[in-house]
């Protein structure tokens, strides 16, 4: 029995509109809870990277990743999750803040190394940068204070190392032939 | 030269080698209606409901091995394709859907007949396109054909709005298709193949499962190779039935929820399933968990993400497979299986399932036997869902592939009539039988008045049981007989056909069987036959929802059956 797991795929996509969409409409209609769904531009300007969080065992999400990679716009999709990659996401917290309670907050923040944005009268918005477990413990400690919103992005990912599994050169070097792979047999040769 | 947006189309579709379009004109499509005088050499079959013209496109390119062509205009037009769209999209059928969509300045408005196509049939189609400007129009109809075809087939949808029809810009002929997205595996690894061929080699009891990426791969001589060659049992999936010779010694018929006891017996007993283009469907497999205990599984398809999705695969093979057999061929070593099959032919003769209970009511079964004996096996029938179908698959022999067109993943009713017009139109020169269930026919009945337009000689046998009779079967066996709504008020089909412009007969006789098909055989033109069968016959062997399939049911010996039957209404 595989275990069920947190999985982090990265696909690069073609930059055309209602990618996200055919992205998210399929994980849904098969069935795929995300966990999250992260989207931005590349070095290239046709092409942008997702990192999508799935959640199940290894059956599971390779039947995720294959039916991902059949969306035409789908350049390339890949499991990164057993490649040890550097995952991060960013979350904004507004929290309360009095006087009496600031300090403590501007301290907690310096030990979690993160940055406080915006100062008001009553509130503080918190920027933090890390994995999730890193973020959800500074809410968990900010929480006492009274969080009034979050902003989380959800996670991004980049394998370690020279050779990551998406080198968005060889993405773009992959041509198509012109000819569809049956199109020389007219009719059926039974027929 | 500059050419409007409907030129341009007319343009790539010619250079696709389109040479029929099923369509239904409208408000966004005029402009494209408008052009298509200028190219007569699109031919354009006017159909009489939108869901005629996408089943009729799928049974041609079903037929054909070329991609078929529907066109509607935009909203309600565009809406009445989906269930055409979807069916194409369940039986990997290389369709081209066109619609219209209102002008470009009106999108996102609830403009009328507005409705967002691209979004609706995202589920249901291989790629679709909203095409926001006439100058993409040559690439994306390059791309949507060869989505289409390549690979595993299926439906493209392409978007046109009105005012993009209209608009004049300099005609570019597509280049080539590049799609980095899209790269289908062709051949299959070649250690993996080597796997495949030692497992063969050691096999005991194996068995090929053949489906329809065997008929559109169009690898029937391969096949035949491997199974002769290495002496393998043939059994096929319903959509795979004609892609070996139905009468050849290693036939062991279809598997699956109405497949042969023999043929699914054989399934589970073997130790080595070689899977060939077929995508382990829950109407084949039975309950999943326990099917095939005893066999390692081979399993070849185009289509990556069907391998492992259902059952467990120990040697996956992604590729197509007319050429992964042929560079399997090569490394097969002749065998003999005898005890297998001493085994299979006494299971065979064990389970009998398609001979015909001796009686004097008009059986279904005996219909299908004598439209198979009159048309020398040779005629292309196409079907509706439910018992005609079934039965047409089991009592009809297909030796040929493209013989027999039907729904099988979506189960669409109403397939029957407009498929058979697409059937007729990819092949003229064919005999086409539309076998129809008195149900389904009445889903899409008014395409009888496209087959008499374009005059076109398909044979219509109505399996008339005066209910929706597979329903009403799984009433009968799995809710205690209670019949709720599947008996049907049936109007005279011999008199709608008549009032169409079709001859018709109504058979309730034995004896009239055979003169009657005889009759509509020599009739140059449609014909349709009314056979008012046995109300209470049921589809047998049936493996019943969550079993195995070794616990079919299958036909009851005379004296076991139920006394009251053959009283309509139970």
């Amino acid at each position: 029995m595989t275990t069920v797991a947190k999985h982090t795929l990265v696909a690069l996509v073609e930059d055309k509109p209602g990618v996200l969409n055919r992205v998210s409409s399929l994980l849904r209609r098969r069935n795929f809870n995300i966990e999250s769904i992260a989207v931005g531009h590349t070095e290239q300007p046709d092409l942008s990277r997702m990192t999508i969080v799935v959640e199940g065992d290894d059956a599971k999400v390779e039947q995720v990743r294959k039916q991902l990679d059949k969306v035409i716009e789908v350049v390339k999709i890949v499991d990164i999750t057993d490649d040890d990659p550097v995952a991060r996401e960013l979350a904004l917290i507004k929290v309360k803040a009095t006087a009496s309670t600031r300090s403590e907050i501007i301290q907690i923040v310096d030990i979690f190394r993160a940055n406080i944005v915006d100062v008001a009268a009553d509130t503080l918005i918190v920027e933090v940068t890390g994995d999730e477990d890193k973020v959800n413990s500074l809410l968990d400690l900010l929480r006492g204070f009274g969080i009034r919103e979050i902003a989380r992005t959800g996670r991004i990912a980049l394998p370690r190392g020279g050779a990551g599994p998406l080198v968005v050169e060889e993405a773009r070097a992959l041509k198509q032939p012109l000819k569809p792979p049956r199109a020389e047999a007219e009719s059926p040769p039974d027929w | 030269m500059k050419k409007t947006g409907a030129q341009i189309l007319c343009e790539s579709l010619v250079a696709e080698g389109v040479e029929v379009i099923f369509g239904f004109p409208g408000g966004s499509v005029l402009p494209l209606y408008d052009t298509l005088p200028q190219y007569p050499q699109l031919r354009h079959i006017l159909v009489r409901h939108e869901q005629g013209a996408a089943h009729a496109a799928d049974a041609y390119a079903r037929v054909t091995g070329k991609a078929g062509v529907c066109l509607a205009t935009s909203g309600p037009g565009a809406t009445n394709l989906v269930t055409g769209i979807a069916n194409a999209c369940l039986d990997s059928s290389p369709v081209v859907a066109i619609t219209g969509q209102v002008a470009r300045p009106f999108i996102g408005k609830d403009a009328f007949q507005e409705i967002d196509i691209t979004g609706i049939t995202l589920p249901i189609t291989k790629h679709n396109h909203l095409v926001l400007d006439a100058k993409e129009i040559a690439r994306v109809v390059k791309e949507s054909f060869y989505i289409a075809q390549a690979g595993r087939p299926g439906p493209v949808l392409m978007d046109i709005p009105r005012d993009v029809f209209q608009q004049e810009v300099e005609y570019v002929p597509a280049g080539k298709v590049d799609l980095p997205g899209y790269r289908p595996t062709l051949f299959g690894h070649p250690s993996q193949i080597k796997r495949a061929a030692q497992l063969i080699s050691s096999a005991e009891r194996p068995v090929i499962v053949a489906g329809r990426g065997v008929v559109i791969s169009r690898a029937f001589a391969e096949l035949k190779e491997l199974a002769e060659k290495a002496q393998i049992p043939v059994i096929t999936t319903l959509l795979g039935i004609g892609c070996f010779p139905e009468t050849h010694v290693l036939s062991f018929g279809w598997l699956g929820m109405h497949g042969m006891a023999y043929a699914n017996k054989a399934v589970h007993e073997s130790d080595l399933i070689v899977a060939i283009g077929m995508r382990f469907d829950d109407r084949a497999t039975g309950v999943v968990s326990a099917f095939a205990p005893k066999a390692r599984i081979v399993h070849m398809d185009i289509d990556p993400a069907e391998i492992g999705k259902n059952v467990r695969v120990d040697v996956p093979i992604v590729g197509d497979v007319k050429n992964i057999l042929q560079a399997l061929n090569t490394q097969i070593v002749p065998r003999e299986h005898v005890d297998w099959f001493n085994q299979l032919d006494q299971w065979r003769h064990e389970h009998p399932a398609l001979d015909i209970r001796e009686c004097d009511e008009l059986l279904p079964q005996y219909v299908i036997r004598q439209i198979y004996h009159a048309t020398g096996g040779d005629a292309t029938i196409v079907t509706g869902v439910g018992q005609n179908q079934m039965w047409a698959a089991q009592f009809y022999f297909y030796d040929k592939p493209h013989r027999l067109v039907s729904s099988g993943g979506l189960g669409t009713m109403g397939f029957e009539l407009p498929g058979a017009i697409g059937a007729k139109v990819g092949r003229p020169d064919a005999i086409v039988w539309c076998i129809a269930g008195d149900g389904g026919f009445q889903m899409t009945v008014q395409e009888l008045a496209t087959m008499v337009q374009e005059n076109l000689a398909i044979k219509i046998a109505i399996i008339n049981n005066g209910y929706l009779g597979m329903v009403r079967q799984w009433q009968e066996l799995f809710y205690k007989r209670c019949y709720v709504h599947t008996q049907l008020y049936n109007p005279d089909f011999v008199k709608i056909a008549e009032a169409y412009g079709v001859p018709g007969l109504r058979v309730k006789h034995k004896a009239d069987v055979i003169p009657a098909i005889e009759r509509a055989m020599e009739y140059n033109g449609p014909f349709l036959i009314d056979f008012v069968v046995e109300p209470e016959e049921n589809v047998f062997p049936i493996v019943p929802p969550g079993a195995t399939l070794v616990q079919s049911i299958e036909m009851p010996r005379p004296e076991a059956i139920n006394p009251t039957k053959g009283k309509r209404g139970g």
